[in-house]
Formats: structure tokens, C-alpha cells, sequence
């Protein structure tokens, strides 16, 4: 081959490469930036009054006669309103005409003041959480208050276009009546009767939630992943580095072991979703480890799922230690069993704990395994005791649920991706803490 | 410079060492010769039963069909330098492993024959490797000190079989550390990982930790393949000063080395012992002619 022409592949190997490299950085901005920014949306945002009042009477957080002056204030703001949805109904009270062509528009209209505003004053107190408080975050507010002032309708006028959405003004639809400048007044003081304030809500990874996440944070969740990781790695850990070793140091080479590894590398490949029917149908339905769904069961499933990658990652690690140092530790007198625990064990340890880190990630972040055996979209952060026989929620399996179960989903984006947040940063500070351990172990082991 | 000085001295320094080890006391009954006669291949050194160290009878060593030591009869005395020399694959690294039983790791590895160590059969049933290993110490061709500390490397053996007081441990590592002639160089150095010194250092440690579990015999696989010629020289030092309190024996390429540091010296071909002897016979007036074409460098 010609120099030019050696050079001018090696440009282009060069080339391709960085290439490359810039590609994926780009996907993982495009990937990670909104994940990121949306998600601390979660903790970072505008808070209106509404969100003071829940933090004060859910949490009891905050200062109590600070909110309540507050309420008072965003309260005396609000008056006019009621005021003017009073004085209207008194109206169509007495004028069975104006009643007859009035009563559905001020219904839908007291609904959507209701959702931006709470309840009215002196109203029976409802039901759902949801329909106590009005709305805790100002980018939701916004949204409501173009609810109360525009009314969605349907166009079908132009056959081919088939149905376009126009926003209708409710102020035309009220024209001429005692309602008419409500609408400006709502659109005017909305930032006085929701008081909207920037708020760092860091809570939000250490509350429980209320109400199907309308309000409230993740801990639950959260400290559902951390349970069912931990309990994986409990079952994993012990029983992979045991099978490591008995394969790197104690099997005999036969065809027995052979296919055992083979099976090893086979039960690795495995889908989740086998795992978590199998799962469900092993360790619930035959062992009876629980009643139902429950931490326990989950843990054991997940451990199941892992344990490959614990058993392979350890035995290569084991295998990569010098024979030298066995050798040494043998001719010293060290039975085998000490030999592997005191000097190819220690030698082995970036590697074995690089495989348990990131098995720990895979753990903490698959939702096919949980699904049948230890998960649920709702429930209260567990006791240790409870998580033997209780389900709970967890990261990955709320991220699904909330996108695509939840009867609002819209009103809880924000939670969703709090929840993609915080399993994310928390599989990248796995994947971080695997990498410093095994440097700092690999500097001490090599001087 | 200095290597060659030693060199041409060589022969002197064997006389001298040779000289000084006969002279240390009841071990030194070695009778050479008068055995010229006999038909056999061996030598017959005559060594008396009470300082025998190992003893090899009709000694062999297979692995699966290929049989790398080939009916060895070899009597190596106590507190003496034995050298084993031959070329590459003459089954002399496999005869040094047969006696610490390290053999036993290889799958597929079988022997034949007698093998014992102080009078008891080193592949007896009863024998319980631990105990044998922690009796017969090892240095290996690459020094491999363990990636712990200076001290946590001589102080392996000795946690490994009492748990000795700090006090003691420390005892025991400084006089062990002492013993390989290391002290001086890493009194300062001993919560430093041992990989940071140098190969020299690095197998004067692996002698230290051998010496540390207090064994009877010290095999020595080519202990300074991986050296330079100064760190070479301060090993064979070491094995000098280490005559007359430990049975070594050391498997090495070097016949210089072989005559410089040992007493006796067994030379190796294809898995047969040619010739077994005083070093100082075997490299002046070899028996066999296949001895004396190795040491004068006709092949090998």
C-alpha cells in the first residue's frame, strides 16, 4: 500500500472516530438535557399559595402565621370573584329565562375556577385531595386560568379539514351580564390571588405523596428501589461470589462446568419479563415467600436476574489475578480456602465490585421483574419489617405507571420526570461510585 | 564489572564456601566419590540417613503421558546449597515443585515413586500439604510479592498459622526482613506497597516472607531469571549467608551461579538426574560426558 494512501486511511479512521464521539454526546445531551431540566422542574419552580397551604397542613412545614396571612391576603383577592359568581347566581335564581340559557356556561365556568382557585369559600368540603386545593404550581395555574377565560370548542365548519380547535373567550359568552368584567379582573389578578413565589421544594425526594402524586413527593418510591437494590444485592452478592469462586478456583474443567457457564451466560440474556413471571410464579405461587407482591419476592427475582452478571463479572475478576500470587500464598502454607479469601479475593476486588455496581444499576432501575412480583403505582414508604410481605412503589415501575396509568397524567408531568431525575442521578452515582472505588482500590493494589 | 571479577574468582569462592559449610558442624557428613565403579548414572553421593534432608527414590513425575522427571534417586542434605542445573524442560523446575507438593495444582499431574522430606513421604496420605508447605518455604522465578505492604507481605505467613501479639509479629518481620537483607533498605518503607520496589527488593521480600514461617528448607526457582546482574549478586549473597541455617535448594539456568552459591549440584537432562555431586567436582572434573558438554556450553 502507497504512504499517501495509508495516511489517508488513518485520517479517516481518526475521522470516523471522533465522529462517533461527537455523535453520542449529542444524543446524550439531547437525551439527558430535558430529563434534567424538566426534572428538577420537580423541585425547582414557582409556587403559588396553594402549595404553602399543603406544605402547611399536610407537612406542617412553614411558617404558620406567615402562610396564613398570606391565605388571607390571596383570600381577599379572591373575594370579588365569589363576589360576582354570587351575585350572578341570585340572578339567575330569580329569572327562570336567564337560568334556562346560563346554567351549564356557569357551571363549567365554577368548575374551572374551582380548579384554578380551590374550592369557593363556605363550600361543602369535597372528597379528593385534588379538588381541596387549587393550583400548587404557577405553570399549572396558567394553564387553568386560560381554562376559565377561553372555552375549548370543536370547529367542524370546514368539511376538509374535519375538527379544528378554536379557544372561545367565556367573556363573550357572559357579554352583557354581571359577570362580564370578572374576566378581566381574573385575568389581572391571578398573580395576586395565587401569590406566586419561587420555591426550592427539595422535599419532594423525601416526601410521601398525597392524593396519586397530585402533591407530595417520591419517597416512597424511592426508598422502594432502595429496598428492593439492596435486597437483590443481598441475595446476589453472597451467592454469586460463591459460585465465582467454586468456577475460577475449585471446578474441575469438565463438560458438567462447561455447561454450567454456558447456562450462566444463557440465564444473563434472559429477558427481564421472563424473569418477573417467573418471579410471580415461583417465588409467590409455589414457594409462598409472600401472600401477594412484596419486596421480599421482588428482591428475590431481581436477585435472580443479576446473579449472572455478579457470578461472571467476579469470575473474570478472580481469573484475571496473577497465578503469582496464589502460588505464593499456597507455598506459604495457606489452605486454598484462605489463599482465595487473604490474597486473590483482595487482588480480585475492583473487578468483583465493578460487576456489583453495576449489577446494583441494573437492579435499581428494571421495571419488567418488579411488575408482578413487587410493585404498586400507590402506597406508603415501608418499614423494614413490612417490606417481607408488603408491595411497594419504586422508581422505575412509578416512571411507567404515571405515564401512562395515571387517570391525570398531565397534572403530574412534573412528577414523572422528578421520578426519570432522580432514578437517573441516582444509577449515574452507582456507575460514578463503581468507577472511584475501582480506582482507588486499583491505585492501592498497584502501589 | 564487578560480575566479572566474581567469575574469574569463581573457584576460589566454591572452595571457600565449600570449605566453611564443611566445617559448620554434625550436618556436615557428606562423603563424595569412591562409588566411581558403579554403573549407575547417578553419583553416588553418600549422605548419612540423620542429614538427609529430601530424598528422592525411583522419583518421577508425569504430566498425563509425558513423564517430565524420569526415576530420580537424589539424596539433598540438610543446611546445604543444593543446585539443580539443565537445560529448559529438563524436569528440574518439576522435581523442585514435587517436593512442596505445588505439583498438586496442576490437573493431570501424577507421580511415581518416593518422595520424602525428614524421613516421611512427602505424597503420604496422612501428609497434610499446610503443614508440609509452611516446613518447605518457596522463592519463585518472578519475584511475586502480594499487593499489600511491605509488612503485611512478611507477615502473611506468620498470621496465616498463629495469630501472633503485634509485638511478636513485628519481631518476627523485622528479624525475617533482616535475614533476607532487606531491613536496612525498607525499615522506612514498611506500610508501602511492596509492588513499589524494586525486582531486586521485590524477591529479597519474597525470601523474607518465605523465611518468616521459620521453614526447614527454602526451594528456589530460578530466583534471579528476572534480575540484573546487582540485584543477582546481592540474592546469591543472601544464599550465603543463608547456608548452614536452611536446606536451599535452587533450580537455576546460570551455572555460574550454580558454582558460585552451592555446596552440591545436581545436573538434569530430559528428565533423568545425570550427575549428582560436590559442586566443585562436578564443574572441574564432570563424570558424564553430557555433564561436561552443559558446562563447557556444547548445547544447552
Amino acid at each position: 500500500m502507497r504512504l499517501e494512501t495509508r495516511k489517508l486511511l488513518d485520517r479517516a479512521f481518526t475521522g470516523s472516530g471522533v465522529l462517533a464521539i461527537v455523535l453520542l454526546s449529542l444524543a446524550l445531551v439531547v437525551l439527558l438535557a430535558p430529563m434534567l431540566v424538566r426534572g428538577c422542574g420537580a423541585i425547582f419552580f414557582t409556587a403559588t399559595v396553594e402549595h404553602r397551604r399543603v406544605m402547611l397542613e399536610k407537612f406542617e412545614r412553614g411558617d404558620r402565621a406567615a402562610v396564613e396571612a398570606e391565605i388571607a391576603q390571596a383570600q381577599a383577592a379572591r373575594e370579588p370573584v365569589y363576589r360576582w359568581l354570587a351575585g350572578f347566581d341570585a340572578q339567575l335564581a330569580a329569572d327562570d329565562g336567564l337560568r334556562r340559557s346560563y346554567a351549564k356556561p356557569v357551571r363549567e365556568l365554577k368548575e374551572a375556577v374551582h380548579k384554578l382557585l380551590g374550592p369557593a369559600p363556605g363550600s361543602v368540603r369535597p372528597m379528593m385531595m385534588r379538588d381541596q386545593y387549587g393550583q400548587t404550581r404557577w405553570d399549572r395555574a396558567r394553564i387553568k386560568l386560560a381554562g376559565v377565560l377561553y372555552r375549548e370548542e370543536w370547529d367542524y365548519s370546514n368539511p376538509r379539514q374535519g375538527g379544528v380547535k378554536v379557544m372561545k373567550p367565556r367573556a363573550a359568552d357572559f357579554a352583557g351580564t354581571s359577570l362580564e368584567p370578572m374576566f378581566a379582573y381574573l385575568e389581572q389578578n391571578a398573580g395576586r390571588m395565587l401569590l406566586p413565589r419561587r420555591t426550592v421544594y427539595w422535599q419532594f425526594i423525601t416526601d410521601e405523596s398525597y392524593d396519586s402524586h397530585f402533591f407530595g413527593g417520591i419517597w416512597p418510591e424511592l426508598l422502594g428501589t432502595i429496598y428492593l437494590t439492596v435486597g437483590a444485592l443481598l441475595f446476589a452478592v453472597p451467592m454469586g461470589l460463591i459460585a465465582a469462586v467454586y468456577l475460577a478456583e475449585f471446578a474441575m474443567e469438565n463438560k458438567m462446568v462447561g455447561l454450567l457457564r454456558t447456562c450462566i451466560s444463557t440465564l444473563a440474556g434472559v429477558p427481564s419479563i421472563v424473569f418477573g413471571l417467573f418471579g410471580l410464579a415461583f417465588f409467590i405461587n409455589t414457594m409462598k415467600v409472600s401472600n401477594s407482591k412484596s419486596v421480599l419476592a421482588g428482591s428475590l427475582t431481581l436477585a435472580l436476574m443479576i446473579l449472572p452478571t455478579v457470578i461472571r463479572a467476579a469470575e473474570e475478576a478472580l481469573r484475571a489475578v496473577p497465578h503469582t500470587y496464589k502460588e505464593a500464598a499456597l507455598s506459604l502454607g495457606g489452605s486454598r480456602w484462605r489463599t482465595v479469601w487473604s490474597v486473590v479475593m483482595p487482588a480480585a476486588l475492583p473487578g468483583i465490585l465493578t460487576g456489583i455496581v453495576i449489577s446494583m444499576g441494573r437492579a435499581a432501575g428494571e421495571t419488567a421483574p418488579i411488575v408482578f412480583t413487587a410493585a404498586v403505582s400507590v402506597g406508603k414508604p415501608l418499614s423494614l419489617w413490612q417490606a417481607f410481605s408488603q408491595p411497594t412503589p419504586a422508581l422505575s415501575w412509578n416512571i411507567y405507571n404515571l405515564a401512562t396509568e395515571h387517570e391525570a397524567v398531565d397534572e403530574i408531568r412534573h412528577v414523572q420526570y422528578g421520578l426519570v431525575l432522580v432514578l437517573v442521578v441516582l444509577v449515574l452515582m452507582l456507575n460514578l461510585a463503581a468507577i472511584i472505588i475501582r480506582a482507588r482500590i486499583a491505585r492501592r493494589l498497584r502501589s | 564489572m564487578r560480575v566479572a571479577d566474581i567469575i574469574s574468582g569463581m573457584w576460589n569462592q566454591i572452595g571457600n564456601s565449600v570449605a566453611v559449610s564443611e566445617a559448620a558442624g554434625p550436618a556436615a557428613g557428606v562423603r563424595v566419590g569412591g562409588a566411581l565403579a558403579e554403573p549407575q548414572a547417578v553419583a553416588p553421593v553418600q549422605v548419612d540417613a540423620a542429614s538427609v534432608e529430601v530424598a528422592a527414590s525411583d522419583f518421577s513425575v508425569f504430566y498425563r503421558r509425558n513423564q517430565a522427571v524420569k526415576q530420580v534417586n537424589l539424596k539433598i542434605p540438610v543446611a546445604r546449597v543444593t543446585a539443580i542445573i539443565g537445560p529448559s524442560g529438563c524436569g528440574k523446575s518439576t522435581f523442585l515443585r514435587a517436593i512442596n507438593r505445588m505439583n498438586d495444582l496442576v490437573p493431570g499431574c501424577g507421580r511415581e515413586g518416593r518422595l520424602s522430606f525428614g524421613g516421611h513421604d512427602v505424597y503420604s496420605p496422612d501428609v497434610d500439604v499446610v503443614t508440609l508447605r509452611r516446613r518447605i518455604g518457596m522463592v519463585f522465578q518472578k519475584p511475586n510479592p502480594f499487593p499489600k505492604t511491605v509488612f503485611d507481605n512478611v507477615a502473611y505467613g506468620p498470621r496465616l498459622h498463629h495469630r501472633p501479639d503485634a509485638g511478636t509479629l513485628a519481631e518476627i518481620v523485622e528479624r525475617s526482613l533482616v535475614n533476607a537483607a532487606l531491613w536496612d533498605e525498607v525499615k522506612d518503607r514498611l506500610n508501602e506497597n511492596a509492588l513499589g520496589l524494586s525486582g531486586g527488593q521485590q524477591q529479597r521480600l519474597c525470601i523474607a516472607r518465605a523465611l518468616a514461617v521459620n521453614p526447614d528448607v527454602l526451594l528456589m526457582d530460578e530466583p534471579t531469571s528476572a534480575l540484573d546482574p546487582r540485584a543477582t549478586l546481592r540474592i546469591e549473597d543472601l544464599v550465603d549467608e543463608l547456608r548452614g541455617r536452611y536446606t536451599i535448594i535452587i533450580v537455576t539456568h546460570n551455572m555460574q551461579q550454580a558454582a558460585r552459591v552451592s555446596d552440591h549440584t545436581a545436573f538434569m537432562y530430559e528428565g533423568n538426574l545425570v550427575e549428582f555431586g560436590v559442586t566443585r567436582e562436578i564443574f572441574t572434573k564432570p563424570r558424564e560426558k553430557q555433564t561436561e558438554d552443559y558446562i563447557t556450553g556444547r548445547f544447552g
